[in-house]
Protein backbone atom coordinates (compact mmCIF):
# COMPACT_ATOMS: atom_id res chain seq x y z
CA UNK A 1 0.00 0.00 0.00
CA UNK A 2 1.35 3.42 -0.96
CA UNK A 3 1.05 6.68 0.90
CA UNK A 4 2.22 10.18 0.03
CA UNK A 5 4.22 11.91 2.74
CA UNK A 6 6.84 13.84 0.79
CA UNK A 7 6.90 15.14 -2.79
CA UNK A 8 9.99 13.02 -3.37
CA UNK A 9 8.19 9.77 -2.47
CA UNK A 10 7.39 9.35 -6.17
CA UNK A 11 10.17 8.90 -8.73
CA UNK A 12 10.35 11.20 -11.75
CA UNK A 13 8.89 8.40 -13.88
CA UNK A 14 6.02 7.84 -11.43
CA UNK A 15 5.32 11.57 -11.41
CA UNK A 16 5.24 11.59 -15.22
CA UNK A 17 2.58 8.88 -15.13
CA UNK A 18 0.61 10.77 -12.47
CA UNK A 19 0.75 14.03 -14.45
CA UNK A 20 -0.23 12.24 -17.68
CA UNK A 21 -3.26 10.86 -15.86
CA UNK A 22 -4.10 14.32 -14.47
CA UNK A 23 -3.91 15.77 -18.00
CA UNK A 24 -6.21 13.04 -19.32
CA UNK A 25 -8.66 13.89 -16.52
CA UNK A 26 -8.48 17.55 -17.50
CA UNK A 27 -9.16 16.72 -21.16
CA UNK A 28 -12.01 14.28 -20.54
CA UNK A 29 -13.48 14.66 -17.04
CA UNK A 30 -16.63 12.70 -17.92
CA UNK A 31 -14.56 9.56 -18.46
CA UNK A 32 -13.52 9.61 -14.80
CA UNK A 33 -16.80 10.78 -13.28
CA UNK A 34 -17.58 7.33 -11.84
CA UNK A 35 -14.04 6.03 -11.34
CA UNK A 36 -14.32 6.09 -7.54
CA UNK A 37 -17.97 5.19 -7.17
CA UNK A 38 -18.53 3.42 -3.85
CA UNK A 39 -15.24 4.76 -2.43
CA UNK A 40 -14.93 7.22 0.44
CA UNK A 41 -12.28 9.83 1.17
CA UNK A 42 -11.80 10.88 4.81
CA UNK A 43 -10.48 14.42 5.20
CA UNK A 44 -8.95 14.55 8.68
CA UNK A 45 -8.01 18.17 9.18
CA UNK A 46 -6.69 18.88 12.68
CA UNK A 47 -6.26 22.53 11.74
CA UNK A 48 -8.37 24.60 9.37
CA UNK A 49 -7.29 24.79 5.74
CA UNK A 50 -10.37 25.40 3.71
CA UNK A 51 -8.64 25.56 0.35
CA UNK A 52 -6.74 22.28 0.61
CA UNK A 53 -9.68 20.44 2.14
CA UNK A 54 -12.12 21.64 -0.50
CA UNK A 55 -9.64 20.76 -3.24
CA UNK A 56 -9.42 17.17 -1.92
CA UNK A 57 -13.18 16.95 -1.55
CA UNK A 58 -13.78 18.35 -5.04
CA UNK A 59 -11.29 15.81 -6.41
CA UNK A 60 -13.11 12.87 -4.81
CA UNK A 61 -16.55 14.17 -5.83
CA UNK A 62 -15.31 14.62 -9.42
CA UNK A 63 -14.38 10.95 -9.38
CA UNK A 64 -17.86 9.92 -8.21
CA UNK A 65 -16.71 9.07 -4.69
CA UNK A 66 -17.95 10.38 -1.37
CA UNK A 67 -16.29 12.36 1.41
CA UNK A 68 -16.47 12.47 5.17
CA UNK A 69 -14.25 14.03 7.80
CA UNK A 70 -13.63 16.89 10.15
CA UNK A 71 -12.18 20.33 9.57
CA UNK A 72 -10.53 21.22 12.86
CA UNK A 73 -9.24 19.41 15.93
CA UNK A 74 -12.02 20.81 18.15
CA UNK A 75 -14.64 18.85 16.25
CA UNK A 76 -12.63 15.62 16.31
CA UNK A 77 -11.84 13.07 18.99
CA UNK A 78 -8.39 14.68 19.28
CA UNK A 79 -10.09 17.22 21.57
CA UNK A 80 -10.81 14.28 23.91
CA UNK A 81 -7.15 13.30 23.82
CA UNK A 82 -7.25 10.53 21.21
CA UNK A 83 -3.91 9.79 19.56
CA UNK A 84 -3.33 9.99 15.81
CA UNK A 85 -2.59 6.25 15.81
CA UNK A 86 -5.98 5.40 17.31
CA UNK A 87 -7.85 7.87 15.11
CA UNK A 88 -6.45 6.45 11.87
CA UNK A 89 -7.20 2.88 12.94
CA UNK A 90 -10.83 3.89 13.38
CA UNK A 91 -10.94 5.99 10.19
CA UNK A 92 -9.55 2.95 8.31
CA UNK A 93 -12.82 1.19 9.19
CA UNK A 94 -14.92 3.99 7.69
CA UNK A 95 -13.10 5.15 4.55
CA UNK A 96 -10.94 3.89 1.69
CA UNK A 97 -8.35 6.70 1.65
CA UNK A 98 -7.45 9.55 3.99
CA UNK A 99 -6.07 13.07 3.50
CA UNK A 100 -4.63 14.35 6.77
CA UNK A 101 -3.56 17.84 7.80
CA UNK A 102 -2.05 18.23 11.25
CA UNK A 103 -0.16 21.04 13.00
CA UNK A 104 2.43 18.57 14.33
CA UNK A 105 5.22 17.62 11.94
CA UNK A 106 5.26 13.93 11.09
CA UNK A 107 1.68 13.24 12.23
CA UNK A 108 0.58 11.92 8.80
CA UNK A 109 3.59 9.57 8.82
CA UNK A 110 2.50 8.17 12.18
CA UNK A 111 -0.95 7.69 10.66
CA UNK A 112 0.51 5.96 7.58
CA UNK A 113 2.43 3.53 9.80
CA UNK A 114 -0.73 2.46 11.62
CA UNK A 115 -3.24 2.81 8.81
CA UNK A 116 -5.12 0.17 6.87
CA UNK A 117 -5.79 2.64 4.03
CA UNK A 118 -3.57 4.98 1.96
CA UNK A 119 -2.78 8.26 3.72
CA UNK A 120 -1.99 11.52 1.94
CA UNK A 121 -0.12 14.20 3.83
CA UNK A 122 -2.21 17.33 3.31
CA UNK A 123 0.28 19.48 5.24
CA UNK A 124 2.07 18.83 8.54
CA UNK A 125 3.05 22.09 10.25
CA UNK A 126 6.03 23.72 8.60
CA UNK A 127 7.32 20.39 7.37
CA UNK A 128 5.80 19.08 4.11
CA UNK A 129 2.84 19.82 1.87
CA UNK A 130 3.42 17.41 -1.02
CA UNK A 131 0.17 17.94 -2.91
CA UNK A 132 1.01 21.66 -3.21
CA UNK A 133 4.34 20.73 -4.80
CA UNK A 134 2.65 18.25 -7.14
CA UNK A 135 0.18 20.99 -8.05
CA UNK A 136 3.03 23.37 -8.88
CA UNK A 137 4.82 20.76 -10.98
CA UNK A 138 1.66 19.80 -12.89
CA UNK A 139 0.90 23.46 -13.57
CA UNK A 140 4.38 24.13 -14.94
CA UNK A 141 4.44 20.92 -16.97
CA UNK A 142 0.97 21.49 -18.43
CA UNK A 143 1.44 25.15 -19.32
CA UNK A 144 5.14 25.13 -20.28
CA UNK A 145 5.05 21.68 -21.82
CA UNK A 146 8.10 20.54 -19.87
CA UNK A 147 9.75 20.32 -16.47
CA UNK A 148 13.27 21.59 -17.01
CA UNK A 149 15.11 23.91 -19.34
CA UNK A 150 13.96 27.16 -17.73
CA UNK A 151 14.87 29.96 -15.35
CA UNK A 152 12.59 30.20 -12.36
CA UNK A 153 12.44 33.16 -10.00
CA UNK A 154 11.22 32.46 -6.47
CA UNK A 155 10.15 35.63 -4.74
CA UNK A 156 9.17 36.66 -1.22
CA UNK A 157 9.62 34.67 1.95
CA UNK A 158 12.27 32.16 0.95
CA UNK A 159 13.40 31.56 4.51
CA UNK A 160 10.24 30.16 6.07
CA UNK A 161 8.36 29.29 2.88
CA UNK A 162 7.75 25.55 3.01
CA UNK A 163 6.25 25.45 -0.49
CA UNK A 164 9.36 27.09 -1.94
CA UNK A 165 11.77 24.63 -0.28
CA UNK A 166 9.70 21.65 -1.45
CA UNK A 167 9.47 23.01 -4.99
CA UNK A 168 13.24 23.53 -5.19
CA UNK A 169 13.84 19.96 -3.97
CA UNK A 170 11.38 18.62 -6.53
CA UNK A 171 12.74 20.69 -9.44
CA UNK A 172 16.39 19.77 -8.98
CA UNK A 173 15.53 16.28 -10.25
CA UNK A 174 14.99 17.82 -13.70
CA UNK A 175 17.74 19.09 -15.96
CA UNK A 176 18.86 22.56 -16.98
CA UNK A 177 17.05 24.63 -14.36
CA UNK A 178 18.41 27.95 -13.16
CA UNK A 179 17.08 29.41 -9.93
CA UNK A 180 16.91 33.09 -9.08
CA UNK A 181 16.07 33.76 -5.44
CA UNK A 182 14.46 37.16 -4.93
CA UNK A 183 14.12 38.14 -1.28
CA UNK A 184 15.11 40.71 1.30
CA UNK A 185 18.27 39.63 3.21
CA UNK A 186 16.15 38.76 6.26
CA UNK A 187 14.11 36.22 4.30
CA UNK A 188 16.76 34.70 2.07
CA UNK A 189 16.76 31.03 1.22
CA UNK A 190 18.47 28.90 3.93
CA UNK A 191 22.14 28.03 3.50
CA UNK A 192 21.47 24.31 3.38
CA UNK A 193 19.58 24.83 0.11
CA UNK A 194 22.22 27.00 -1.55
CA UNK A 195 24.93 24.59 -0.29
CA UNK A 196 23.03 21.70 -1.85
CA UNK A 197 22.68 23.56 -5.18
CA UNK A 198 26.41 24.35 -5.19
CA UNK A 199 27.23 20.72 -4.41
CA UNK A 200 25.04 19.55 -7.30
CA UNK A 201 26.41 22.23 -9.62
CA UNK A 202 23.00 23.78 -10.20
CA UNK A 203 22.99 27.43 -11.23
CA UNK A 204 21.42 29.96 -8.87
CA UNK A 205 21.56 33.67 -8.11
CA UNK A 206 20.35 35.69 -5.17
CA UNK A 207 18.96 39.15 -5.83
CA UNK A 208 17.05 41.69 -3.78
CA UNK A 209 15.13 43.58 -6.46
CA UNK A 210 12.52 41.83 -8.59
CA UNK A 211 13.16 44.33 -11.40
CA UNK A 212 16.78 43.14 -11.69
CA UNK A 213 15.86 39.72 -12.99
CA UNK A 214 12.38 40.07 -14.49
CA UNK A 215 13.48 39.92 -18.19
CA UNK A 216 15.40 36.65 -17.53
CA UNK A 217 12.51 34.68 -16.03
CA UNK A 218 10.47 31.92 -17.64
CA UNK A 219 8.59 31.32 -14.39
CA UNK A 220 7.95 33.54 -11.40
CA UNK A 221 6.78 31.86 -8.18
CA UNK A 222 5.44 34.46 -5.76
CA UNK A 223 4.89 33.75 -2.07
CA UNK A 224 3.18 35.48 0.80
CA UNK A 225 5.09 36.78 3.81
CA UNK A 226 3.25 35.03 6.63
CA UNK A 227 2.55 36.89 9.84
CA UNK A 228 2.68 33.71 11.94
CA UNK A 229 6.37 33.16 11.06
CA UNK A 230 7.50 36.34 12.82
CA UNK A 231 8.21 36.86 16.47
CA UNK A 232 7.56 40.57 16.36
CA UNK A 233 4.97 42.55 14.49
CA UNK A 234 7.45 45.28 13.53
CA UNK A 235 9.53 42.92 11.34
CA UNK A 236 6.41 41.55 9.71
CA UNK A 237 5.04 45.00 8.87
CA UNK A 238 8.43 46.10 7.51
CA UNK A 239 8.80 43.08 5.22
CA UNK A 240 5.26 42.24 4.16
CA UNK A 241 5.12 44.85 1.42
CA UNK A 242 8.69 44.37 0.22
CA UNK A 243 7.52 42.83 -3.05
CA UNK A 244 4.36 43.73 -4.83
CA UNK A 245 4.03 42.48 -8.36
CA UNK A 246 2.19 45.00 -10.48
CA UNK A 247 1.68 45.75 -14.17
CA UNK A 248 4.68 48.06 -14.33
CA UNK A 249 7.08 45.36 -13.10
CA UNK A 250 5.47 42.74 -15.31
CA UNK A 251 5.94 44.91 -18.40
CA UNK A 252 9.65 44.00 -18.41
CA UNK A 253 8.91 40.25 -18.42
CA UNK A 254 8.89 37.78 -21.30
CA UNK A 255 5.62 37.25 -23.15
CA UNK A 256 5.53 33.60 -22.17
CA UNK A 257 6.38 34.10 -18.48
CA UNK A 258 4.13 32.21 -16.05
CA UNK A 259 3.32 33.78 -12.68
CA UNK A 260 2.47 31.19 -10.03
CA UNK A 261 1.40 31.58 -6.42
CA UNK A 262 0.33 28.86 -3.94
CA UNK A 263 -2.47 31.17 -2.68
CA UNK A 264 -3.96 32.66 -0.62
CA UNK A 265 -2.66 35.98 -1.86
CA UNK A 266 -2.77 39.05 0.34
CA UNK A 267 -1.32 42.02 -1.54
CA UNK A 268 1.92 40.67 -3.02
CA UNK A 269 0.31 40.45 -6.44
CA UNK A 270 -1.71 43.48 -7.37
CA UNK A 271 -5.21 42.56 -8.58
CA UNK A 272 -4.52 44.45 -11.82
CA UNK A 273 -2.21 41.58 -12.77
CA UNK A 274 -5.02 39.00 -12.57
CA UNK A 275 -6.24 39.67 -16.12
CA UNK A 276 -2.78 39.28 -17.63
CA UNK A 277 -2.60 35.94 -19.49
CA UNK A 278 0.74 35.28 -17.78
CA UNK A 279 -0.97 35.18 -14.35
CA UNK A 280 -1.82 31.49 -13.92
CA UNK A 281 -2.38 31.19 -10.16
CA UNK A 282 -6.09 30.53 -10.51
CA UNK A 283 -5.42 27.88 -13.16
CA UNK A 284 -2.92 26.47 -10.66
CA UNK A 285 -5.79 25.96 -8.18
CA UNK A 286 -7.63 24.01 -10.89
CA UNK A 287 -4.57 21.84 -11.51
CA UNK A 288 -4.54 21.21 -7.75
CA UNK A 289 -7.85 19.38 -8.14
CA UNK A 290 -6.66 17.36 -11.15
CA UNK A 291 -3.45 16.27 -9.45
CA UNK A 292 -5.39 15.21 -6.35
CA UNK A 293 -7.83 13.28 -8.54
CA UNK A 294 -4.93 11.48 -10.20
CA UNK A 295 -3.33 10.84 -6.83
CA UNK A 296 -6.49 9.39 -5.29
CA UNK A 297 -7.01 7.07 -8.24
CA UNK A 298 -3.36 5.99 -8.21
CA UNK A 299 -3.17 5.34 -4.46
CA UNK A 300 -6.45 3.42 -4.54
CA UNK A 301 -4.95 1.28 -7.30
CA UNK A 302 -7.96 1.81 -9.55
CA UNK A 303 -7.28 0.98 -13.18
CA UNK A 304 -8.56 3.41 -15.76
CA UNK B 1 47.04 0.94 40.56
CA UNK B 2 43.62 -0.71 40.50
CA UNK B 3 43.52 -4.24 39.16
CA UNK B 4 40.45 -5.68 37.51
CA UNK B 5 40.68 -9.32 36.57
CA UNK B 6 40.56 -10.44 32.97
CA UNK B 7 37.39 -11.84 31.45
CA UNK B 8 36.93 -15.15 29.65
CA UNK B 9 34.29 -14.12 27.12
CA UNK B 10 32.78 -10.75 26.34
CA UNK B 11 33.88 -7.26 25.44
CA UNK B 12 36.35 -4.68 26.63
CA UNK B 13 35.30 -1.23 25.53
CA UNK B 14 38.38 0.94 25.70
CA UNK B 15 39.11 4.60 25.02
CA UNK B 16 35.72 5.78 26.23
CA UNK B 17 35.72 9.52 26.85
CA UNK B 18 36.18 10.05 30.61
CA UNK B 19 32.80 10.24 32.34
CA UNK B 20 30.81 8.61 29.53
CA UNK B 21 30.97 4.99 30.72
CA UNK B 22 27.72 5.14 32.71
CA UNK B 23 25.85 6.58 29.70
CA UNK B 24 27.11 3.68 27.63
CA UNK B 25 26.19 1.23 30.40
CA UNK B 26 22.60 2.48 30.10
CA UNK B 27 22.52 2.70 26.28
CA UNK B 28 23.69 -0.91 26.01
CA UNK B 29 21.05 -1.82 28.61
CA UNK B 30 23.67 -3.62 30.68
CA UNK B 31 21.53 -3.06 33.74
CA UNK B 32 19.07 -5.55 32.23
CA UNK B 33 21.68 -8.28 31.75
CA UNK B 34 22.69 -10.76 34.38
CA UNK B 35 26.41 -10.58 33.75
CA UNK B 36 29.58 -9.24 35.30
CA UNK B 37 30.37 -5.66 34.38
CA UNK B 38 33.37 -3.64 35.48
CA UNK B 39 33.18 0.12 35.06
CA UNK B 40 36.54 1.80 35.28
CA UNK B 41 36.38 5.57 35.41
CA UNK B 42 39.15 8.08 34.88
CA UNK B 43 41.85 5.53 34.07
CA UNK B 44 45.20 6.98 33.01
CA UNK B 45 45.69 7.08 29.25
CA UNK B 46 48.69 8.17 27.20
CA UNK B 47 46.43 8.97 24.26
CA UNK B 48 43.56 10.66 26.06
CA UNK B 49 44.92 11.75 29.43
CA UNK B 50 41.94 10.19 31.18
CA UNK B 51 39.54 7.59 29.84
CA UNK B 52 36.82 5.19 30.93
CA UNK B 53 36.81 1.44 30.29
CA UNK B 54 33.94 -1.03 30.40
CA UNK B 55 34.49 -4.76 30.75
CA UNK B 56 31.47 -6.92 30.09
CA UNK B 57 31.51 -10.67 30.66
CA UNK B 58 28.82 -12.09 28.38
CA UNK B 59 28.09 -14.15 25.29
CA UNK B 60 29.54 -12.05 22.45
CA UNK B 61 26.33 -12.40 20.44
CA UNK B 62 24.11 -10.85 23.07
CA UNK B 63 25.07 -7.19 22.66
CA UNK B 64 24.15 -4.85 19.82
CA UNK B 65 27.14 -2.56 19.70
CA UNK B 66 26.10 -0.46 16.70
CA UNK B 67 24.77 2.20 19.00
CA UNK B 68 28.35 2.80 20.19
CA UNK B 69 29.23 4.17 16.78
CA UNK B 70 26.54 6.79 17.22
CA UNK B 71 27.68 7.73 20.72
CA UNK B 72 31.42 7.80 20.01
CA UNK B 73 33.09 6.00 17.15
CA UNK B 74 36.53 6.41 18.74
CA UNK B 75 35.72 3.69 21.27
CA UNK B 76 37.84 0.58 20.78
CA UNK B 77 35.84 -2.63 21.01
CA UNK B 78 37.91 -5.67 21.89
CA UNK B 79 36.14 -9.01 21.54
CA UNK B 80 37.34 -11.54 24.09
CA UNK B 81 37.10 -15.32 23.82
CA UNK B 82 38.86 -17.81 26.08
CA UNK B 83 40.58 -14.93 27.81
CA UNK B 84 42.20 -13.55 24.64
CA UNK B 85 41.41 -10.69 22.26
CA UNK B 86 40.10 -12.45 19.14
CA UNK B 87 38.78 -9.43 17.26
CA UNK B 88 38.68 -5.66 17.27
CA UNK B 89 35.24 -4.68 16.13
CA UNK B 90 34.86 -1.88 13.59
CA UNK B 91 31.96 0.31 14.61
CA UNK B 92 29.39 0.99 11.90
CA UNK B 93 26.90 3.81 12.18
CA UNK B 94 23.44 2.28 12.64
CA UNK B 95 20.83 3.06 9.95
CA UNK B 96 18.24 3.82 12.64
CA UNK B 97 18.41 4.42 16.35
CA UNK B 98 15.39 3.92 18.57
CA UNK B 99 14.81 5.77 21.84
CA UNK B 100 18.44 6.74 22.28
CA UNK B 101 17.94 10.44 21.73
CA UNK B 102 14.82 12.55 21.94
CA UNK B 103 13.53 14.79 19.21
CA UNK B 104 13.81 18.33 20.53
CA UNK B 105 11.49 19.87 17.97
CA UNK B 106 8.43 21.02 19.94
CA UNK B 107 6.39 20.91 16.73
CA UNK B 108 7.20 17.21 16.17
CA UNK B 109 4.44 14.64 16.61
CA UNK B 110 6.73 12.74 19.02
CA UNK B 111 6.10 15.56 21.52
CA UNK B 112 2.44 14.58 21.95
CA UNK B 113 1.75 11.11 20.56
CA UNK B 114 1.71 8.56 23.36
CA UNK B 115 3.80 5.44 22.96
CA UNK B 116 5.57 6.70 19.84
CA UNK B 117 9.28 5.76 19.78
CA UNK B 118 11.84 8.45 19.05
CA UNK B 119 13.47 7.16 15.87
CA UNK B 120 16.40 8.83 14.18
CA UNK B 121 17.52 7.83 10.70
CA UNK B 122 21.05 8.18 9.32
CA UNK B 123 20.61 10.91 6.72
CA UNK B 124 24.25 11.60 5.82
CA UNK B 125 26.81 8.93 6.60
CA UNK B 126 29.80 11.08 5.71
CA UNK B 127 28.78 13.94 7.97
CA UNK B 128 27.26 11.55 10.55
CA UNK B 129 23.95 13.38 10.50
CA UNK B 130 20.86 11.75 11.92
CA UNK B 131 17.37 13.16 11.41
CA UNK B 132 14.11 12.49 13.21
CA UNK B 133 12.10 10.01 11.16
CA UNK B 134 8.94 12.08 11.59
CA UNK B 135 9.90 15.77 11.39
CA UNK B 136 13.44 15.46 9.91
CA UNK B 137 14.92 17.63 12.69
CA UNK B 138 18.67 17.20 12.79
CA UNK B 139 20.04 15.42 15.86
CA UNK B 140 23.20 16.14 17.79
CA UNK B 141 24.77 13.50 20.02
CA UNK B 142 24.13 15.74 22.98
CA UNK B 143 20.34 15.39 23.01
CA UNK B 144 20.52 12.09 24.89
CA UNK B 145 17.41 10.33 26.17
Amino acid sequence: MRHLMNPLDFSVEELDKLFDLANRMEADPARYAHACEGKKLATCFYEPSTRTRLSFEAAMLNLGGQVLGFSDAASSSASKGESVSDTIRVISCYADICAMRHPKEGAPMVAAERSGIPVINAGDGGHQHPTQTLTDLLTIRSLKGRLGGFTIGLCGDLKFGRTVHSLINALIRYSDIRFIFISPPELKVPDYITDMLTEKDIAYEEVIRLEDCMPDLDLLYMTRVQRERFFNEEDYVRLKDFYILDKAKLSAAKDDLLVLHPLPRVNEISVEVDDDPRAVYFKQAKYGVYVRMALILTLLGIEE
Amino acid sequence: MLNVGKIEEGFVLDHIEAGKSLDIYHHLKLDKLDCTVAIIKNARSNKMGKKDILKVECDINTLDLDILAFIDHNITVNVIKDGDIVDKKILVLPREIHNVIKCRNPRCITSIEQGLPHIFVLADEEKEIYRCKYCEEKAGNSSAW
